[in-house]
């Protein structure tokens, strides 16, 4: 498989005011490497504040990068002139959390979906009109949809809708960040299924961003777990969670709910919450909270490593890692 | 269940009106939490989890209102309680924590300061004591430095620990029932562990009774001892949450436990409840599942289903309940 979207050093530093107005710097995607692969699902996962969606954002240019390079099929996003940036914009979408609040209460369905078609000028008007049709059927929803307002459909209803504008102009990417969190459990498994079978039969590759760890085994091929703006361990979802390197992925996955009344029940696997990402500290990020923690961690960064095939970790545990100062 | 319930909920309808004709939020509530019991509420939104628990206080904001039912809370009816009674009710038999609690902190006083007010009704307590009084509420939830932390403002507090702080200033008055509304829901999953370890200690060192409003079937799994599952504004089903888990006797249910992604069990697809709930101001004849249940008959769609028990205390609505596995 090779790469879509590659990402190289990248970094996005944010200038911030504390509460007593003191100048700070906010490091919210701190020097991050890795590739997405044609017609994979990477799963990109972490708690708030971790960064994964300044990442998503970052990789579509909607947030400015401090430092690095971000390449997608080839040619580098991150040095492109904005006309030519517009124009390759067609081929990456997003999806949001709340379908609603990225619909416009004034406009109805059908020319939500329609309106990217009207920007890039595509094909004639009547054109239009049977490619919106298309799409609704696509995401499962009826031609009379196209005629109602945002205030008169459901959240799944609506985030149907958002697939569909985000498929009208023929993506080969979509970042999808938390596309089910706001939506009930009946409905997550809708629109789960759907984007899998939209991957499936559209050829689709996906940045999907999330925290609920569940969600993501079922929904991804490889898996990139995020802390304070790093990513901690990289690896396919059935090696990450048959066995996570990272003690901070084995804690993640310790503190999902297990939903069977007779499982023996287990202690917090973390204390504390996540620190601030305004001024991290020197050393591997994870340390104040690491259950194994030792001396070299709170002063040398580790790196991120190979350990395994296709297994990536940053952590001093395992040696291969712990020689460079990153 | 030995001895009498602490709360009896009956038949309980809230009602908004709206420019369509009246809406009912709650439309025939009944359950019962009985001493140191924790209940699961559990329901999708709009199914008036959290409109039943507001009831309970009676805290529906009007235009809505109580409309009929009753509320018996240690053997008195709360619904033709005095005003004044109610107000001093809340906060010490009966507490609530909410969804989100950073909003619930008020940013321009300090974490202490909004601590003392609990003890506002105890104006013997010099200023010494209420100090540590508040510092030993913050320890008993356990923060940190409890001393240090009643100087901070609610921006210096993260979300778990300010969840923390309302869980112990709900615990001050020593309530003998603590409503929790989605009190994870705003936080990470360490974060979430951490809440619910919290809620488990106090239920054994206080035996309080708590009920969790939910929306996620995962976290009641571990935590409660009871789960009532709400649809369209009615119960459904209830049962001991071994039981519901281990045979669910609702299409509903089944479909919502069927539909929830587990760790460990990788599917290619998950199973999926078609359709979504239907709109409170048009309701269908029959039972308000039948659009979406995989059972549904000829007479589902005419006839209502009560809410019936079973000899081993179970409890559903449904004229085709699902047989044991």
């Amino acid at each position: 498989m090779t790469a879509l979207v590659v990402v190289e050093a990248l970094s996005t530093y944010f200038q911030v005011r504390g509460p007593t107005g003191r100048r700070a710097v906010l490091h919210a995607v701190d020097n991050v490497s890795f590739e997405i692969r044609r017609n994979e699902i990477l799963a990109l996962v972490g708690e708030s504040g971790c960064g994964k969606s300044t990442l998503g954002r970052t990789i579509l240019q909607l947030t400015k990068r401090t430092a690095g390079r971000v390449l997608f099929d080839g040619q580098e996003l991150t040095a492109m002139a904005a006309g030519d940036l517009r124009r390759l914009r067609r081929r990456m979408q997003i999806i949001f959390q709340n379908p609603h609040g990225s619909l416009d209460p004034r406009v109805s369905v059908g020319q939500a979906i329609r309106d990217p078609l009207d920007i890039h000028a595509v094909g004639t008007g009547e054109e239009r009109q049977a490619r919106v049709a298309e799409l609704l059927g696509l995401v499962g929803l009826h031609a009379d949809h196209a005629q109602r307002f945002p205030h008169q459909i459901s959240g799944g209803q609506a985030q149907r809708v958002a697939i569909a504008r985000a498929l009208a102009l023929h993506p080969d990417f979509i970042i999808a960040d938390e596309p089910v969190s706001s939506l009930d459990v009946s409905i997550q498994a809708q629109i789960l299924n759907l984007m899998a079978d939209l991957r499936v039969s559209l050829g689709l590759t996906y940045l999907f961003i999330a925290h609920n760890l569940a969600v993501v085994e079922h929904f991804s091929t490889r898996v990139a777990v995020m802390y304070l703006g790093r990513i901690v361990e990289l690896a396919p979802s059935r090696a990450l969670y048959a066995h996570p390197l990272h003690p901070y992925t084995q804690a993640l996955l310790a503190s999902a709910p297990v939903a069977d009344p007779d499982a023996p029940l287990r202690p917090p696997a973390l204390a504390g919450d996540v620190p601030s990402p305004v001024d991290p500290p020197t050393g591997c990020r994870f340390a104040s909270r690491c259950p194994r923690v030792m001396t070299v961690c709170r002063n040398v960064d580790p790196v991120f490593t190979e350990i395994e095939p296709e297994h990536w970790v940053a952590c001093h545990l395992y040696p291969l890692s712990g020689s460079g100062s990153g | 269940m030995n001895g009498p319930p602490l709360l009896d909920v009956d038949d309980l309808r809230v009602e908004f009106p709206t420019p369509r004709g009246s809406v009912r939020a709650a439309d025939g509530v009944s359950f019962r939490v009985w001493p140191g019991e924790i209940v699961g509420l559990v329901g999708e939104s709009g199914c008036g989890k959290s409109v039943t628990t507001l009831a309970l206080l009676r805290l529906v904001r009007p235009p809505g209102r109580i409309a009929s039912g009753r509320i018996v809370f240690q053997g008195r009816d709360l619904l033709t309680l005095p005003a004044q009674e109610m107000r001093m009710l809340r906060g010490s038999a009966m507490a609530m924590i909410f969804q989100n609690p950073m909003t619930a902190l008020d940013p321009v006083f300090t974490v202490g300061d909004q601590i003392a007010e609990v003890f506002e009704s105890h104006p013997q307590l010099h200023t010494n004591d209420v100090r540590s009084a508040a510092a030993a509420i913050l320890e008993r939830v356990r923060i940190p430095n409890p001393k240090a932390q009643l100087k901070a403002y609610a921006h210096q507090f993260s979300g778990g620990m300010a969840q923390r702080a309302m869980i112990g200033m709900g615990m001050a008055g020593k309530p003998s029932l603590l409503i929790a509304d989605e009190p994870t829901t705003a936080l990470d999953v360490s974060v979430q562990a951490q809440i619910l370890d919290l809620l488990r200690a106090i239920r054994t060192e206080l035996k309080t009774a708590i009920i969790l409003i939910t929306h996620d079937l995962a976290i009641t799994a571990q935590l409660c001892d009871r789960i009532v599952v709400m649809y369209a504004g009615q119960v459904v089903e209830a049962s001991t949450t071994r039981e519901l888990f281990r045979a669910p006797q609702h299409h509903y249910t089944r479909g919502l436990l069927d539909s929830m992604p587990r760790l460990g069990q990788r599917r290619e697809r998950l199973a999926q409840i078609p359709g979504q709930p239907p709109d409170l101001r048009t309701l269908p004849v029959g039972c308000r599942f039948a659009a979406r249940c995989p059972r549904a008959e000829d007479r589902c769609r005419v006839e209502e289903p009560a809410l019936t028990s079973s000899r081993d205390g179970r409890e559903v609505r449904c004229h085709f309940p699902l047989e044991p596995r």
